[in-house]
């Protein structure tokens, strides 16, 4: 038998959502923790950040600290053990949280496309760069190009530049007229437009290319130069890293298995931030890409209405609001474009657990029979990867999830004690 | 003097700031790649975040552990490649 702990409020996920509604909680009620799959609390963007007392991070942080918050860090929660409660496992085993209110911050994950040569070693995520220059990797001296599409690409060369990386360039798909009906929203939101301003100043003299994006990544053992495409033209560029992402994708896993409604890729959620499943409620990037702020006033409604507080909550709503319009802009802003369905050839890799081609995909009609056939979305990463690229590519409904939502090892599975057997993929 | 962490890397001795990954600390030591895909291929860290997969390596004999969300310790043997 596991351990197991018991809450009146527990957090899934540690980043701005989860710390906020945390501290929302805590306030109110006793017995809060919060659960996160990292070493350290702070999610993806406050994680390691060596925070300035004055900072925002700084803020939470302290008023976390001031709370009996306990933090459960460097364990993930991969199954239900029955209602109300779940099995989470850490590098010491599993244990299992039981709790009374949950709240799912389970943030996001950036979207990555295929195109030939993405699976050479030094191919990275823009954020995947930007973690790994956080977490040890010295950039000094190396060149960057960075491409995709949305806001992080932007700030993750900020990041990698301050780090002493040369950026040789920006390549963002969104046509500039996209991009110029946003910047004038950008204007209405005070803050946004700070960080905006900063992050140009930040990145005085790199050249960002609108309507541009990667053709193929090319190297022998690992990555030696980016193929870029603009209009007709098409150029290489040589390089260290290539930094990519095409904006993100809501973590809905743990909400689908729960049995929270989920739609279009996002976790439905009331005005309290309840979802479909009583006593479950979910904050920030999971019901749908806004960014910091909106992750951390989600994440307070979540607190105070889970704490039984839902006045508190209800101040909120008209900041919520306005951050939700700016998200929605955001959408279409960074729309992908249509010609990036033919960026991937047949032999390009889709699946890179399994090393499935979009050739052997394309034989298919659903995701479940090419799931069932060639085992693309069967891997480790459990679809995480692919099914946001297939979902594009193909056009297929890629929504399923079952047990464990993370693989686990097999002694972790054996000690989960009730509900539907979880299977190993 | 930055507070440095010994461990090793296939066998060959490292030293990396206390607080890095292991993810991290492989691509410091100057390799690329940290295993090899089920067709062969050589492959590097993706992510960054815990959700790809694709920074696998063995640590102290246990097989298919995240690079990427696991700092590294003192003494701790990490074999990539495989
Ligand atoms: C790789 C990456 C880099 C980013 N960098 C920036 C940046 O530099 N600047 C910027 O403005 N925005 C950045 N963003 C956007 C940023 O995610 C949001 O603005 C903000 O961090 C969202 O906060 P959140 O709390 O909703 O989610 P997150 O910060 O993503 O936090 C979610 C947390 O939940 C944990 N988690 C998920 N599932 C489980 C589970 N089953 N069990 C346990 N723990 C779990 C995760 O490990 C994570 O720590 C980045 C996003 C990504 C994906
Ligand atoms: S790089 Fe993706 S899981 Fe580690």
């Amino acid at each position: 038998m596991s351990e197991r702990s018991e809450f009146d409020v527990l957090v899934v996920g540690g980043g701005p959502a989860g710390i906020a509604a945390a501290c929302c909680a805590a306030e109110a009620t006793p017995r809060v923790a919060i659960v996160d799959d990292n070493p350290a609390l702070g999610g993806q963007i406050w994680r390691d950040e060596p925070a300035p007392s004055t900072s925002q991070s700084a803020i939470w942080y302290q008023r976390l600290a001031r709370l009996p918050v306990q933090i459960i860090a460097g364990t993930r929660a991969f199954a239900q053990a029955g209602p109300h409660i779940l099995v989470a496992e850490s590098e010491d085993g599993v244990c299992e949280l039981a709790f009374r209110k949950l709240i799912l911050a389970t943030g996001a994950r950036e979207r990555f496309l295929p195109f030939p040569g993405w699976t050479l070693p030094n191919v990275m995520g823009a954020g995947g760069l930007q973690a790994l220059a956080r977490s040890g990797l010295t950039m000094r001296g190396k060149k960057i190009v960075v491409a995709g599409t949305g806001p992080l690409l932007l700030a993750a060369a900020a990041h990698l530049r301050q780090s002493g990386a040369e950026i040789c360039l920006i390549a963002e798909q969104a046509s500039r007229r996209h991009l110029i009906v946003f910047s004038v929203r950008l204007v209405c939101h005070s803050s946004k437009l700070q960080d905006a301003l900063a992050l140009r100043r930040e990145l005085a003299g790199v050249p960002y290319l609108t309507s541009c994006w990667p053709a193929a990544a090319q190297g022998k053992e690992k990555l030696e130069s980016v193929m870029l495409r603009r209009g007709a033209k098409t150029w290489s560029v040589d390089c260290d890293y290539l930094a990519c992402g095409f904006h993100l994708v809501p973590n809905t896993e743990l909400a689908a298995l729960l049995g929270c409604g989920v739609e279009q890729g996002r976790v439905r959620v009331d005005d309290l931030q309840q979802t479909t499943v009583p006593d479950v409620h979910c904050a920030g990037e999971p019901t749908g890409i806004g960014g910091l702020e909106l992750s951390l006033v989600e994440g307070q409604i979540a607190g105070h209405a889970a704490a039984g507080a839902p006045d508190a909550a209800r101040g909120l709503f008209a900041k919520r609001k306005g951050l939700r319009r700016f998200a929605a802009g955001m959408d279409r802003a960074f729309a992908l474009r249509p010609q990036l369905r033919s960026l991937p050839q047949a032999d390009t890799l889709v699946c890179r657990c399994e090393d499935v081609p979009l050739g052997r995909l394309r034989e298919h009609s659903s995701w479940r029979a090419a799931k069932l056939l060639t085992r693309c979305g069967m891997g480790p990463c459990q679809g995480r990867v692919c099914a946001p690229a297939v979902e594009f590519l193909l056009g297929w409904n890629v929504e399923s999830v079952r047990p464990p939502v993370f693989p686990v090892r097999v002694e972790s599975l054996t000690t989960t004690v009730t509900g539907a057997p979880p299977t190993l993929s | 003097m930055p507070d440095l962490v010994q461990m090793t890397i296939n066998g060959v001795v490292v030293r990396v700031p206390r607080g890095s990954t292991v993810a991290a600390a492989v691509l410091l030591a100057g390799s690329s790649n940290l295993r090899r895909s089920v067709s062969g291929e050589l492959r590097g860290p993706l992510c960054g975040m815990g959700i790809c997969f694709e920074c696998r390596v063995a640590i102290d004999g246990r097989q298919h552990v995240r690079s990427c969300q696991l700092l590294c310790r003192e003494g701790m043997e990490v074999t990539i490649g495989v």
